[in-house]
Order: structure tokens, then C-alpha cells, then sequence
């Protein structure tokens, strides 16, 4: 059985916890033993899970530290909740003109639509870009094909000139600035930076929201899956060991022949359709994007759990960020009881961004495997020995201590 | 006060008794006139007085203006009273006191508005003539400030008496912008406009603008005036506006808008039919139109405006812009003048655009000149460079809590700042970045780690509302040339700090034993190692130097913008982007790069001058796209210095 190899049994128990995790809290959900509010929160963490995935085939496997992914996954928001907020507003505008005693004519309920979504902007008239917005299928396209084509026309632009390392990384810091200062203008077009809200109403959906989060979590729970299995097959097949090839020797890959460019054109977009499918998932949970989910930031936390999860493992992305936004919401939420200590009181709320920052700057100094290298201690899986020098001399190289024998 | 100051004045003229009395005879001998004025006849009465010369005139006038020129019932002569007490103190018409008065012992001329309008027109001589400068210069501004024809006259009168030079400079152009409004001969108001010339002055625009105001007029028929020009709708003016515009003008029905239609209709539903249509087929504008038609016909609804006739009717009207002006003459003088000042403001402008780019490019270029030297010189990313500019500015609002008198609160910040940073530059090398040289993309990552904390410390400190840093007094205001070309004093500051800094720069790297050291470091280590320089000490002393240099810009910057804990944040990517753009480990490029940034986001600024946002959103894009076509930056290093 090729399935039981024991290059795949990483995949397998993964599957198997998270197919364990999903039943549990499903059932926990059926008995009212966790809230609605908590399921959603859930559902979310595993989008994110999704992204960071993508994320560490992105930086983990070819080397590439893309610091605006996030903007692909916000992309992905906005593509959806485009579609999801005129349904709805339309919806509820055919609803009011019903009462006024005539039916309403289409001009009218478009009016009506633009009015009630850009009232808040002082216009009146739907911007070209909503073209699409009352088709599902058309927006659902969208939501692959804008951030892809995006990713496709910065990654061409970006490789070609052979921009890497760290100028790869400003630049794509760069990319996502320029697009969230973008998106906070009045007259983008995505109602500036009010952004888009009420995305947690489904149209046409009469069900409660504890039934509507439970489905959003199983499909979080479902691509997360598929996402896994799709990475791990290319992770394990000849095209990942290309891609590591790339992060740890570009020019000796170009050498032997392969279209380096090519492998990392594809890599690129191929994550940033996987961001953006996650962000598509995320935000009718969230129920509201603004431009500030674009910010620098927000990308370099990707970076960041990844980084924690330990990256070149695929199963570490998702532990580190299921990990850290789960710790996040939970020091952040006000529940964490505060230590009083002699000369005032240590507030969770207050030091838990330092508390992160500094563990971050401890696990890339001293644990650079992060928390994948715990499994690799229990597995018996050591370093090799190289004499401290890392497996290549790019940049995005694995180093000694992170690599496995 | 003022009488006295004027009871004064006359003693003073008391020498000349021939004038002094001459008032009061004009008073005498117009007294019919003067007690009942009507608007008609006084006219030359009032200008007899104001041109007789007497300095009494000015008082009688602004006497009578004020309802206190009095009659005295017991033997009819006349006074200017005050109130003084319960009494009234009387002055004689020859300025000569003539004790008091009860009030009910004398009768108030009260002469009308229209009246008191033509006294307070003679009394603008007076007051342009007055012995005092400042009142000469309050009474011309308020003329400025409203003009008037009537102002016209006594202006010119009061030019050649002026002594002034500077006075009568502002009486001079001040008459010639109210000839070029009010004179009633088409030559000397022509004279006028074109004695300016390109004159960058607001006032002269502020006169000229009205002259060449239009108003928009629908008519059958090309109307009287003088016509701008004839507007065709649909390229001119928009068809709405033009049909609004007949309908204003009475020469069409009003048109039916979606929602009187509506309302029409629904007021005509009879058992679920409306103007023979069933409800439910009422679900499109056409069907809608035809119902409506359908009622008009049967006159149950006032006539509204189809498209059709909406057409016929725009086909049928002309539309003009009419000046308000009606002498075309003038119209064409004030459009070349107006021409000829536009293109004039556009070169200002563009000397303007150019000193605000450059004080931009000098905030960019502050921000990351303790970049170049981290990252430019040593490689090394810093992402909380931004933290080391804010703990900088916050430097400066600690010591301004201490020290209140503000330039030596700057003078103390600038050092303190530097040495506050330069510490923590260099505690943060040996912690964590000297364990990370070689992998520029872990400390990148690590250095994020400690901005978050940074950043999250500061605002646990010093809380998340801005903090206030207060430049000195003698920093406020801002250069003028002229009306439209000005600079605040505190970017030329900036600007000056920004040179100071590229020649302290250019100075260690290239003059002193330290920057010597440090050049042989980055270029190679092990080399520079064997001569007896201690890698870890320069790399130490450089790293503690870009940090402190990052802290004094965070000084600078804070004096302009709020300090709050996300201020460094704010500048962190446009200074990699500066560094990169201008070609990394060179200090000329990291200035060049300041420059073309700055420069670039000013002029997009100038095209779209409402939306900074997306200033910045196209500056970002063309710097993606100029890494295309020059990926070391403009000034790229070669060879080994470019360190591979």
C-alpha cells in the first residue's frame, strides 16, 4: 500500500485528528456545551489554518518570504462579501418596495441596492466593479480569479527581474500597503474604509446562525482537508523537491535546466488562490472586512505562525496557527485572569503582543524547528550534521538545526 | 478721545480763520436744506462741506451721520452735541466749546438713510486723509474689503495729499482695482486691468473674478448682454441641467421623476388596475410610462414631460452664458489679464510643488537615513527601525514634560534621543541580530518580533492617544514670497537637519577611522578581521549609530506630526523603499531615492490634490514597477562593493 509509506503517515494523522476535532465539536455544538460564538471562532481559526499552509509551501518549501499574502486572503473576503452583501441588501430593498403597493421595477430595486450599500459613502450609483455582485457563480470566479491574476501579474514582475530574499519581501509588504491605502479611499468602490458588513447573513438562508457557523466550520474543516492532501501531494512528489531545491540553491537549479521563474510563478499563485479561497471562507464568519485586513501586518503574522508551527512542515504551519490565534483571541478577549504582582497588576490584554513578540524572537533564535521540532524529537528525527553551515546559500535557505536527516 | 484728538486738530488750525469759518457759513447758508435733507437735493450740500476744506467739516458731517448735530430751541442755532453725564456738551460749528445743555432743551437733526448713505460716503475723504497713518490704513482696508462706487471718488482725492510712500503704494492699486470695477468710462476701467499685468495678488483676482462671472440663460432667442458664449446640450451642459434650466426659465412642464410617478399612480389604483393596466404588470418602467400616459389622457393627472417631449423641447431652446458684466471691452481685458495671471500661477505653483517636494523628500530621506546606514551599509533588516524614530519622539515629549521652555527642551531631546536610541540599537545587536547575520530573512522576522513589543510597551507607557511635541515659537509661521509660493519655517528646519545629516554621513564614512573600519567590515569581514579591526565592535558601533540617527529623525518628525506609538510605523516601508529605490549601501542613492520618492508623490498629489491615499497607493505601484526596470536602485553599485 503506497497509502501507509511512511512519507504519508504524517498526512494520515493529521487527517485523522482533524477529522476527530471536527466530530467533537460538532457534537459539543449539538449538546449547547459550546457557543455559537465559539464555533465561528473555530470555523475562522481553521481559515487561517488554510492560509498559513499555503503560506508555508510559499516560504517553508520554496523559500519565498511573501510578506502581503494577506492580501490575497482579503481579496478572497471582498469577492464574496461583495456577492453576499448585495443579495442580501437586495433581498431586504424588494421587501420595502413590496409594501409600497406597486411591484417594483429593476431600476428601482437597483437604486434602491445602491443606495442602502452606498449611502454610507455619499454615493448613490454601483461602481463598475459590482458588475457581478448579483451572480454567485460569476463572484465565486472572481474570488479565484482576482487575487490569482493579481499574484500572476506581481509574481511574473517580480521573478522575472529576479527580485529575492528580503527585496521580495519588501516588495510584496509594498504591494499589500499600496492596496489597503487603496481600498481606504471613499471612492474605491468597496465603501472605503466602512468596508463591507453583515456578511454573516446568508441570503435566502432562514436557519440560525448556530446552524449557519456549524456549516461554515465544517467547510473550513473540509478545505483544510482537501488543501492538505493537495499540498502534501505536491510537497512529496518530484515537484517539491524541485521547489526545496529553489529555496536552498536557485542558481545551481537554473543550472541543471528547470525554469526556475516558472516554479515560482506557480507556487506564488497557487498559494494566493489558496489565501484568497480561505479569506472567501473567513470573512462570512467574521462578518465584516475592511481595508485594515490588508495592512503589512496582518501578512506578517502569517509569517509569523508558520515560523512558530516550525516551517517546512506542513502540519506545523497549521499547529502554529491554530496555536497562536487561538492564544490571541483568548489573551485578547479579557478572559485571562490578570496577575497582580507587588507594584501593579499585569494585564493579559495589555502585554500579550509583547509576550508574542519576544517568544517570537526567542523560537527563531534558539528553536528554529518551533513546535514541529518537538515531533521530531518524539519521531527520533535528527538534524544532520553539516558543520553549521545551511542547506544552500540563498537566502530563504533551510538552516542546519532545521532540516531533517 | 477722538473729539478731543479733533477739537485739537482744529485749535491747531485755528490761525486760519478765513477757512476755519467756512463750514459753518456753508452750514448757514443751506440750513433749510440741512434740517429737512431729502436724498435728491443735498447732494451738492454735503459736497460743498466735504470740499471746503475746513477740518470742522469732517466733525459736522460725522456729526449729523451720528444724529448729534443739534439745534438749540431757545435761539436756533446750531451745535454738534456729545453726551457728557445727564448733559449734553455743545461745540460751536467753528469748533469753539459752547458749554452745555440739557437734552430736552434741543431739537436732533435726523436725517434718513439715504442721506446718512451720502455722508458716509464724503467722510471716506475724511477718513483717507485723517492725520493719523493707522486710521488712513484701517479706512483703506475696509474698503478693500467692501467695495463700493462711492468709494471712487474720495480715493482718487486722497491719493495726492498722501505722504505715506508705502500708504499711498496701497491707495494707488487699491484706486486702480475700484477703476477697473466701478469707472464709468470703458478706456480707464481697459487702462486698468492691463496696468496689472500678471499681478499675482488675491485682491486683484478677487476683482477681476466678478467681472468675468456668467450666468446660464435659456431662451428662445439670443438674449441681451453680453454673451460668453451659446452651450449646446449634451456637450456643454448635460441635458438635465439644460432641461432644469427651461423649466427654471417657465418654457417647460417640470419633469416626472420615478417617485411623482409613483405616487401618481398609486393614487389612481382602482380595483387593482391603474390606467387600464393590472398592478402586477407595472413591474417596468415602460409599463409604468404607458399607465401614466393612459391617465393623462384621461386628464386624471397634470401633463409631465416625456422623454420625447423632453427632446423636442431642448431642441427647440438656445442656451447662453451671459456675463454680468455688459461692457464686452472689459470682459475681454479681464480674461487676457486673467490668462496671463493663470499661467503666471502655474509657474508659482510649480516652484511651490517643487519646495513642498523637497521638504518631503528631506522627512523621507531623515526617516531613512539610519536605514541606510543598518541596512544600506551593514544588510542588516530592521523592522523596528520605526520603533527606534518613535521612541524618539517620545524622547522629546518626555523631556518637554521636564523641561518647559521649548528651544532648550529641542536641544536637549536631539542628544538625549540619540543616546536613548543608540542603546537600544546596540543592546538589540548583541541580543539577537550579531546571531543572525548571515540570514537576513530570520532577522527580519525577529526584528518584527521585538517592533510589536516595542510598539505594544510604548503604548502600555505612554497610552494610545497622540502626545503632544511643541516646537519652538521662533518655528512657527512659514516663509512667504508671494501669494502663492511659501514654505513653513519648520520644514526648512527639516530640510537643513536632513543636510546636516548626509555631511555628518559623508564625513564619518569617508573622513574618520570608524567609517573606514566599517567599510572594511561589510566588505569583508574575515579580511578586515586579520587587519586588526574587531568585527563585532564595528558592527556593534555602526548598529547603535543608525539606530540613534533613526531616534534624532524621530525628534524631527514628532514636531509635525502626532506622536503616538504607530507613528514610526507609518514611515517604515516608504524608508526600505527609499533605500531600495535609491540603490542599496549608497548614501547619494538613499538621497536620490528620498528625492524621486518625495518629488513623485508630490506631483500625483498636484493632479489629485483631494486624495493622499491613492498619492501613496500609485507611488507604491510605480516603485514595484521602476524595481523592474532598475532592480539595484538608481545609483547601483558594481563591482566588489556591491558584495557579491
Amino acid at each position: 500500500m503506497t497509502l501507509l509509506h511512511p512519507r504519508h503517515r504524517s498526512a494520515l494523522v493529521f487527517i485523522a485528528c482533524l477529522a476527530l476535532f471536527t466530530i467533537g465539536v460538532t457534537l459539543a455544538a449539538q449538546f449547547g456545551l459550546v457557543s455559537t460564538s465559539f464555533v465561528k471562532t473555530l470555523g475562522k481559526t481553521l481559515c487561517l489554518c488554510l492560509a498559513a499552509l499555503a503560506m508555508d509551501l510559499l516560504w517553508g518549501y520554496a523559500g519565498i518570504l511573501s510578506l502581503g499574502h494577506m492580501a490575497f486572503f482579503a481579496l478572497g473576503g471582498y469577492m464574496i462579501g461583495m456577492w453576499l452583501m448585495y443579495a442580501r441588501t437586495e433581498e431586504i430593498v424588494v421587501a420595502a418596495l413590496a409594501n409600497g403597493g406597486l411591484p417594483a421595477t429593476p431600476e428601482e430595486v437597483l437604486q434602491g441596492i445602491a443606495t442602502q450599500i452606498f449611502g454610507v459613502v455619499g454615493a448613490s450609483d454601483l461602481p463598475a466593479i459590482w458588475s457581478f455582485a448579483h451572480s454567485l457563480p460569476l463572484q465565486l470566479a472572481l474570488v479565484v480569479a482576482v487575487p490569482g491574476v493579481l499574484a500572476l501579474v506581481f509574481g511574473w514582475l517580480a521573478f522575472r527581474s529576479r527580485v529575492t530574499g528580503v527585496y521580495l519581501s519588501i516588495l510584496t509588504q509594498a504591494m499589500t500597503l499600496a492596496l489597503a491605502l487603496y481600498l481606504f479611499q471613499n471612492d474605491s468602490g468597496l465603501r472605503g474604509n466602512n468596508g463591507l458588513s453583515g456578511l454573516q447573513n446568508l441570503p435566502g438562508v432562514t436557519a440560525g446562525q448556530d446552524a449557519v457557523s456549524l456549516w461554515f466550520f465544517w467547510a473550513s474543516a473540509a478545505a483544510l482537508v482537501v488543501a492538505y492532501l493537495g499540498l502534501h501531494a505536491i510537497v512529496s512528489g518530484k515537484f517539491g523537491s524541485v521547489i526545496r531545491a529553489i529555496r536552498d540553491d536557485e542558481a545551481r537549479v537554473r543550472f541543471l535546466g528547470y525554469s526556475v521563474e516558472g516554479y515560482k510563478l506557480f507556487v506564488f499563485t497557487l498559494t494566493a488562490v489558496i489565501c484568497a479561497l480561505a479569506g472567501a471562507l473567513y470573512y462570512p464568519q467574521a462578518g465584516i472586512i475592511n481595508p485594515a485586513e490588508l495592512a503589512p501586518i496582518a501578512s506578517i503574522y502569517l509569517a509569523v505562525w508558520v515560523a512558530i508551527g516550525g516551517r517546512g512542515r506542513l502540519y506545523g504551519a497549521v499547529i502554529g496557527a491554530a496555536l497562536v490565534s487561538l492564544l490571541s483571541s483568548w489573551f485578547t478577549g479579557g478572559r485571562v485572569p490578570s496577575i497582580p504582582l507587588g507594584f501593579g497588576t499585569l494585564h493579559w490584554v495589555d502585554w500579550w503582543l509583547v509576550l508574542l513578540g519576544l517568544t517570537f524572537v526567542c523560537v527563531t533564535l534558539f528553536a528554529p524547528k518551533g513546535i514541529g521540532g518537538l515531533f521530531d524529537r518524539f519521531a527520533g528525527v535528527h538534524s544532520p550534521d553539516r558543520k553549521g553551515a545551511a542547506l544552500g546559500p540563498d537566502q530563504g535557505a533551510l538552516m542546519e538545526q532545521e532540516a531533517k536527516q | 478721545m477722538r473729539l478731543i484728538a479733533l477739537l485739537l486738530a482744529a485749535l491747531c488750525l485755528m490761525p486760519l480763520p478765513g477757512l476755519a469759518q467756512e463750514a459753518a457759513r456753508i452750514v448757514e447758508e443751506n440750513r433749510a436744506l440741512i434740517e429737512k435733507p431729502s436724498r435728491q437735493t443735498i447732494g451738492p450740500v454735503i459736497a460743498e462741506l466735504a470740499a471746503s476744506g475746513d477740518a470742522m467739516a469732517d466733525d459736522i458731517l460725522s456729526a449729523w451721520a451720528d444724529k448729534r448735530l443739534v439745534v438749540r430751541k431757545s435761539d436756533g442755532a446750531m451745535f454738534i452735541a456729545k453726551a457728557e453725564g445727564g448733559a449734553l456738551a455743545l461745540t460751536a460749528l467753528d469748533g469753539s466749546p459752547a458749554g452745555t445743555a440739557a437734552s430736552t432743551d434741543v431739537t436732533e437733526l435726523k436725517p434718513n438713510a439715504g442721506v446718512r448713505g451720502l455722508i458716509a460716503t464724503a467722510l471716506v475723504q475724511f477718513t483717507l486723509s485723517d492725520p493719523d497713518p493707522a486710521r488712513r490704513r484701517a479706512a483703506l482696508a475696509s474698503i478693500a474689503q467692501d467695495p463700493t462706487a462711492e468709494a471712487l471718488e474720495p480715493l482718487r482725492a486722497a491719493i495726492a495729499t498722501e505722504e505715506d510712500p508705502a500708504l499711498k503704494g496701497k491707495k494707488e492699486r487699491l484706486e486702480r482695482l475700484l477703476t477697473l470695477r466701478f469707472d464709468p468710462a470703458t478706456e480707464a476701467r481697459v487702462a486698468a486691468i492691463e496696468s496689472f499685468g500678471a499681478d499675482l495678488g488675491l485682491d486683484l483676482r478677487a476683482a477681476l473674478n466678478p467681472l468675468v462671472a456668467t450666468t446660464r440663460v435659456a431662451s428662445a432667442t439670443p438674449p441681451p448682454g453680453n454673451i460668453a458664449r451659446e452651450l449646446r446640450p449634451g456637450s456643454d451642459l448635460s441635458e438635465d441641467e439644460a432641461y432644469a434650466l427651461l423649466v427654471a426659465a417657465g418654457l417647460a412642464p417640470a419633469r416626472l421623476t420615478v417617485q411623482d410617478q409613483r405616487a401618481a399612480l398609486l393614487a389612481h389604483l382602482r380595483d387593482g388596475m391603474v390606467g387600464g393596466l393590472p398592478v402586477a404588470e407595472l413591474n417596468t418602467q415602460a409599463a409604468r410610462d404607458r399607465a401614466y400616459t393612459a391617465l393623462e389622457a384621461s386628464g386624471a393627472v397634470p401633463q409631465a414631460a416625456t422623454e420625447d417631449e423632453v427632446r423636442a423641447a431642448l431642441a427647440a431652446a438656445r442656451f447662453y452664458d451671459v456675463y454680468a458684466e455688459p461692457d464686452p471691452a472689459v470682459t475681454a481685458a479681464a480674461l487676457a489679464a486673467l490668462d496671463r495671471i493663470a499661467t503666471r500661477v502655474g509657474i508659482m505653483q510649480a516652484a511651490d510643488l517643487g519646495l513642498d517636494a523637497l521638504s518631503l523628500a528631506s522627512i523621507y530621506f531623515l526617516a531613512a537615513i539610519g536605514l541606510a546606514i543598518t541596512f544600506g551599509v551593514m544588510g542588516v533588516i530592521n523592522m523596528a527601525h520605526g520603533e527606534f524614530i518613535t521612541i524618539g519622539a517620545y524622547t522629546g515629549y518626555v523631556v518637554q514634560l521636564f523641561v518647559p521652555d521649548y528651544t532648550l527642551s529641542i536641544l536637549i531631546a536631539l542628544p538625549l534621543a540619540f543616546a536613548v536610541t543608540f542603546g537600544a540599537g546596540v543592546t538589540m545587536e548583541r541580543l539577537v541580530i550579531r546571531h543572525l547575520y548571515k540570514r537576513p530573512l530570520e532577522t527580519l522576522l525577529a526584528t518584527f518580533g521585538i517592533s510589536i513589543a516595542v510598539q505594544q510597551i510604548l503604548k502600555n507607557v505612554f497610552g494610545t492617544q497622540a502626545r503632544p511635541l511643541t516646537s519652538p515659537a521662533w518655528l512657527d509661521g512659514a516663509l512667504s514670497f508671494n501669494d502663492v509660493v511659501s514654505i513653513s519655517y519648520i520644514r526648512i528646519a527639516i530640510f537643513v537637519l536632513a543636510l546636516v545629516f548626509l555631511a555628518f554621513f559623508l564625513w564619518l564614512m569617508k573622513r574618520t577611522r570608524l567609517g573606514l573600519e566599517v567599510r572594511a567590515v561589510t566588505q569583508n569581514p574575515v579580511m578586515a578581521a586579520s587587519m586588526g579591526i574587531n568585527p563585532d565592535r564595528i558592527n556593534m558601533l555602526t548598529f547603535g549609530l543608525g539606530s540613534g540617527i533613526a531616534g534624532i529623525a524621530g525628534v524631527a518628525i514628532g514636531l509635525f506630526a502626532k506622536v503616538t506609538s504607530e507613528l514610526g510605523t507609518d514611515y517604515i516601508v516608504q524608508s526600505f523603499m527609499t533605500v531600495v529605490v535609491g540603490g542599496v549601501g549608497s548614501i547619494w542613492g538613499t538621497l536620490a531615492g528620498a528625492t524621486m520618492i518625495g518629488g513623485l508623490q508630490k506631483v500625483i498629489e498636484f493632479f489629485n490634490p483631494s486624495n493622499t491615499l491613492a498619492a501613496q497607493t500609485y507611488m507604491i505601484l510605480f516603485i514595484i514597477l521602476f524595481i523592474q526596470v532598475r532592480p539595484r536602485g538608481i545609483i547601483a553599485l558594481r563591482g566588489r562593493a556591491a558584495g557579491d
